[in-house]
């Protein structure tokens, strides 16, 4: 179980509140956790990532346990306190203006 | 008594305004989606109910909305809109060849006759299809891969295809336009395509009167007269009596003839209607008056409306997508700014107010006329 905190206009397009809490299969990785929030909220996709190329949205970070895992790779295993429920995996619309 | 109902895309959301035939009091709906960009809403004319909404963000991209309550309630439809096969390169800014991608949907244009078909005009540009409500597109690669697309370059807001016309005679002719590329014309459906640039001359571009390169900004035309064809370009409004096969300048008496928007009276084919601004540096209107030039004779003789604009200290602009007209008698013309304002006039120009004024600034806006 993965829970996972959306950036607020994420949670308003997939109409939920609070944390969304997902079943990932295999090692829980950021893409099969990509994978499996857009299986459960087929609107969130392309807002992430690129439908197409499948790249992170330049604007969009991904945080757990006080670090930023933007720049790891898209297989990389998450930390174990995210792995076992304990903390959430953040996505983040990187600060900016407007 | 029939009602109007306004479609104001902005950026921070979008708004729905509606009144009914007297246009004397009006209702605002929103922020729908706040928060994002609101490029472009347009309804269906086969089912005013319907209506497509761009709905985008530096951050999270692009959703497209659908409504079939006329915007009251919506639900995110397909999103994926992937060039036809190899994308290949158009021309950066820099000279080089740079690879299309896709930003955003500048503007949706629904069928006449099928509300589930929908036209796409997106940045970089490229014209997509859905005919099935948006669920999911296709590109229509013939305008893109045409001979000059790879010398096709982007304009300061983007390689964007703004300005999507159907030919109400003939479902196989359509128009459109791109910054900075200039309007094309297809004559079978959208399969092949052919640039209708012909007599714009623009000092911007090394060859004044080069094929393609030319910066319009809108294209519009009367329905009962579909071969006449107005263009507010980058600076000069043109003419077209041909479909596009050449044009004519008609800024005559304009105070400046640099402008986004230009429209066409609902029921009198030869007024048209710009809105003069200061330069392509000064994106504001000339001497700080917000003035829309109406011409009542195809263009060339212009008389300023004024009647109810802020005539001193007015700074906005109003972008390419942002007038449009009713189809009451007397029409209604109505434009936003990016200042926030939604000024309205119901007596074909002659005096205007302000029907909303403290929204984001106005991307577009679109009018229904319900019956």
């Amino acid at each position: 179980m993965i829970r996972v905190v959306l950036p607020t206009h994420l949670r308003a397009l997939a109409r939920v509140d609070g944390e969304v809490v997902l079943d990932v299969d295999g090692r829980p990785s950021r893409g099969a956790v990509l994978d499996a929030l857009e299986a459960a909220y087929p609107v969130l996709k392309g807002t992430i990532r690129d439908q197409v190329t499948r790249q992170r949205r330049p604007f969009i970070r991904f945080f757990a346990c006080e670090q930023d895992l933007t720049h790891e790779p898209v297989d990389a295993a998450l930390p174990e306190a995210v792995v076992n429920g304990a903390e959430p995996y953040l996505v983040v619309g990187a600060m900016a203006g407007g | 008594m029939g009602g109007v109902r306004v479609l104001v895309g902005t950026r921070k959301g979008g708004f729905v305004l509606t009144a009914d035939g007297t246009r004397d009091r009006w209702e605002v709906s929103g922020p729908h989606f706040p928060g994002w960009e609101i490029y472009h809403m347009k309804g269906s004319p086969a089912d005013p109910n319907r209506v497509y909404a761009s709905q985008s963000s530096g951050w999270f991209g692009q959703v497209v909305q659908r409504s079939n309550d006329g915007g009251r309630t919506w639900e995110a439809v397909g999103n994926k809109f992937e060039y036809d096969g190899d994308a290949g390169t158009h021309q950066w800014y820099d000279g080089t060849q740079h690879p299309w991608a896709f930003a955003r949907v500048w503007h949706f244009e629904p069928s006449l006759t099928d509300p589930d078909t929908v036209y796409a005009g997106v940045e970089d540009a490229a014209l997509f299809r859905s005919t099935d409500g948006g669920a999911s597109w296709q590109e229509l690669p013939g305008l893109r891969k045409q001979p000059s697309g790879p010398h096709w370059q982007p304009g300061a807001g983007g390689m964007c295809l703004h300005t999507i016309v159907l030919d109400p005679a003939d479902a196989r002719r359509m128009y459109v336009a791109i910054s900075a590329a200039g309007a094309f014309r297809t004559d079978d459906g959208g399969a092949s395509w052919r640039p209708i640039n012909r007599g714009l001359r623009s000092q911007g571009i090394p060859d004044p009167n080069a094929e393609v390169g030319h910066c319009v900004h809108r294209i519009a035309m009367h329905p009962s007269r579909p071969g006449v064809l107005f263009m507010q370009k980058h600076w000069d409004v043109m003419r077209s009596d041909n479909g596009g096969d050449s044009w004519r300048e008609v800024s005559g008496n304009l105070p400046t003839d640099f402008g986004f928007p230009i429209d066409v009276h609902a029921h009198e084919p030869e007024t048209i209607y710009v809105v003069p601004i200061t330069s392509d540096s000064h994106h504001f209107p000339p001497e700080g008056k917000l003035r829309v030039f109406r011409s009542r004779s195809g263009g060339n003789e212009w008389e300023p409306l004024t009647k109810g604009l802020p005539q001193q200290d007015c700074y906005v602009n109003v972008l390419r997508d942002a007038m449009a007209v009713d189809r009451l008698d007397p029409c209604g013309v109505y434009f936003g700014t990016t200042g926030g304002q939604v000024y309205a006039s119901r007596d074909n120009g002659d005096s205007w107010a302000a029907i909303v004024r403290d929204l984001p600034a106005v991307l577009s806006v679109e009018v229904q006329s319900l019956a």
